[in-house]
């Protein structure tokens, strides 16, 4: 494994950190487009030459992760008028005390998962369980909608560091599937959350309680 | 051949984008639903081998999901018209061409014998019911639509997490790497165990969340509520039946590599988890079409109950996709004729329907009665056959809750229907000018029809095919 693998997966947990404490959206936003690029550069050196195939699905990483979702993501921003809160449920102290509770058990669920030994002592599997945990906080924890779709952003960040363990075994096809589907995804879910503004005037997912028995 | 089952829906999809009249447009779904059902026969006749390297085929339990989503489509797909002309006030555009993809991905989710293009095909049949559920524009469906999405979009992402796991497993035991479901299941035992067990509960949990199975139920009472009748058959009869489909491949995997126990385990705890639930909350349910939806939430749960007993549990549940799909019909296709008439889906609103709507109200009674298990129709055969295994396997705890939970759903369910059909018709009856016509009551009366020859008797090649899909999930010859 190349050693510049493991400082990546740091400044993504760094980034999971930053995305549960910080409070301003558009800095959560830029931060997670960062976890994107850094995803695209993962996929290079994971695969230890340079060769078409990776670079393209390292080039379809950036572009959709770190430039176009972001950019979407910031433009629903705007057009609902959103200044910067991120408004959670929960404390942005006890957040990052459950993020730091999750990235521990990840490491320790990690050590019971059997690794291939081209993969021995790698951090993958830790980082990309921690960064699924994360997303899952922010999506559960967080008011706005638009902050909803962060967080799965990040746990399909997640979902995506685990599946750099697989590039040799993932058809091209499936890789390209995913990254489209996670595109159309988010961009289905902009313009839910574009009519949620427009409907409500607001993007608070608290005004969807209407539905309930 | 197979390969055009997924595809000429798509172009009839663009087609029904490119039409620019939206009085023609409607009839473009019956029409797919037409060509897509000759499609099938002809696969069914002249037979059809693997395609795409093997990504492409269908086999015996593929052969009963495909042929079911196949004819709930074309005769939902009569339906549509007519709905859609009694919505003339509404753009249908996106609602014609989201129907037709949706048909295609539905396809292409059983079809698919790839772990990864299989998961691309659910998350598609995800974004284009989107739209479907969302038809109605307002703010309430727009509530079930975003919680429909992010939930479902979640669930799924656990599900690919969950396919990596089982790939991975792969990798480790040092196996050619393969994301092909026959080769996953052959070399199932030499797969790592600690892998394949992780795998299975995020795929569990993850396609459980698209079944619906309780506690990842709660995006369904709001999308199946708010969506229109004929999109809540779609999704309860076709949409979560490829979900379990999707379930059964991956138990097979991790049945084959000596995890069945546990695998098994968890649907039947899981299966009386999701009974119980809809036990609490059909009753007292006050909105007919959230009933209907606790409804699928508990005949999912029986479904998996099915599998985790095994033995003739597998063949009773197999049936029971069948029965339930075709009640499912009935129910959310006359529940949709009863909400267009009185413009409310609560019982305070609503009553007396079988005199303002006679065909539909009495359609959505029998079909009550069908879908509660009662005999002769065949929700009632089915039951009484996973029941029976229950018993047989000497699981008495399991079969007591079981009819327990049906009990309760019976006399839950029936208070609500009853006032909803019985009664005088209440003020709201004259709210709109919606009246019964053969065009709104020809498919449910097909439905009841059929779940009526199911309950009394069984076409022979049916049974022969339930069996040979419960031997191919059981994994025997």
């Amino acid at each position: 494994m190349d050693p510049r693998i493991d400082p990546l997966l740091v400044i993504v947990l760094l980034v999971n950190f930053f995305s549960l404490g910080a409070s301003r959206l558009r800095t959560v936003i830029s931060a997670v487009a960062l976890q994107g690029v850094v995803l695209g550069v993962l996929v290079v050196l994971v695969h230890g030459e340079i060769a078409i195939r990776p670079a393209l699905l390292a080039a379809g990483a950036i572009v959709l992760k770190g430039l176009v979702i972001p950019a979407m993501l910031e433009k629903a921003m705007r057009d609902a008028a959103i200044k910067r809160e991120v408004e959670p449920y929960v404390g942005f102290i006890p957040s990052l005390l459950l993020g730091a509770l999750g990235t521990g058990l990840s490491l320790l669920f990690a050590r019971t998962l059997p690794l291939a030994p081209e993969h021995a002592g790698s951090m993958m599997v830790p980082a990309s369980l921690a960064t699924v945990l994360t997303g899952f906080l922010v999506l559960t924890t967080r008011r706005k909608a638009i902050n909803q779709v962060v967080g799965y952003l990040i746990l399909e960040n997640g979902i995506f560091i685990f599946g750099l363990l697989l590039v040799e075994a993932m058809p091209f096809l499936v890789e390209v599937g995913v990254l489209l589907d996670l595109f159309v995804g988010i961009f289905v879910m902009g313009i839910i959350v574009n009519h949620i503004s427009r409907t409500f005037s607001s993007m608070d997912a608290d005004n969807l309680t209407a539905l309930k028995d | 051949m197979l390969l055009a089952l997924v595809l000429v829906p798509l172009i009839l999809a663009a087609a029904a984008w490119a039409v620019p009249s939206g009085r023609v447009r409607p009839w473009i779904v019956p029409a797919a639903g037409v060509v897509n059902a000759a499609l099938f026969v002809a696969v069914l006749r002249f037979g059809s081998g693997p395609e795409a390297g093997g990504w492409i085929v269908l086999d015996p339990l593929g052969k009963l999901v495909l042929g079911f989503v196949t004819m709930l489509y074309l005769f939902c797909s009569f339906y549509a018209p007519g709905y859609l002309s009694e919505r003339a006030e509404r753009p249908n555009r996106l609602f014609c061409t989201s129907m037709l993809v949706f048909l295609g991905a539905m396809s292409l989710v059983v079809l698919s014998h790839h772990m990864g293009l299989m998961w691309v095909a659910i998350e598609t049949t995800t974004l284009a019911s989107a739209p479907l559920i969302y038809f109605n524009h307002n703010p309430r469906s727009l509530e079930a639509t975003w919680k429909y999405l992010l939930i479902g979009s979640v669930g799924i992402a656990l599900a690919l997490f969950g396919s990596f796991f089982i790939a991975y497993s792969a990798l480790h035991a040092g196996l050619q790497s393969t994301l092909l479901f026959d080769d996953l299941v052959r070399e199932a035992p030499l797969l790592s165990r600690p892998w394949l067990h992780a795998a299975f509960v995020l795929l569990f949990v993850g396609y459980g969340t698209k079944m619906g199975l309780a506690p990842m139920h709660t995006w369904k009472p709001d999308a199946y509520g708010e969506a229109p009748g004929l999109v809540g058959a779609l999704l309860a009869g076709g949409l979560t039946n490829c979900a379990f489909l999707a379930l059964l491949r991956f138990y097979m995997i991790v049945n084959a590599g000596g995890g069945g126990a546990f695998a098994r385990r968890m649907m039947v705890v899981t299966g009386l988890v999701s009974m119980a639930v809809a036990a609490v909350f059909v009753v007292r349910q006050k909105d007919y079409k959230r009933m209907l939806a606790y409804s699928s939430v508990e005949h999912m749960g029986i479904l998996i109950i099915g599998i985790g007993i095994g033995g003739l549990g597998v063949f009773g549940s197999l049936m029971h996709l069948v029965n339930n799909g075709l009640t499912k019909g009935v129910l959310f296709l006359t529940a949709g004729n009863i909400h267009r008439a009185y413009a409310s889906k609560v019982t305070d609103h609503v009553s007396g329907a079988l005199r303002r709507l006679p065909v539909s109200a009495a359609l959505f009674m029998a079909g009550f009665f069908a879908i509660t298990g009662s005999p002769p129709f065949g929700p009632f055969l089915s039951e009484l056959t996973i029941l029976n295994s229950a018993i047989g396997e000497g699981r008495y705890a399991v079969a007591a809750l079981f009819l327990l939970f049906l009990a309760v759903i019976f006399v839950g369910m029936g208070a609500t229907v009853f006032a909803v059909c019985q009664g005088n018709p209440s003020e709201q009856a004259s709210a709109t000018t919606f009246r019964d016509s053969f065009k709104t009551c020809i498919a449910p009366a097909i439905f009841l029809a059929l779940a009526l020859v199911m309950g009394i008797w069984v076409p022979r090649p049916l049974a022969d095919l339930m069996r040979a899909g419960a031997a191919y999930v059981e994994g025997r010859p």
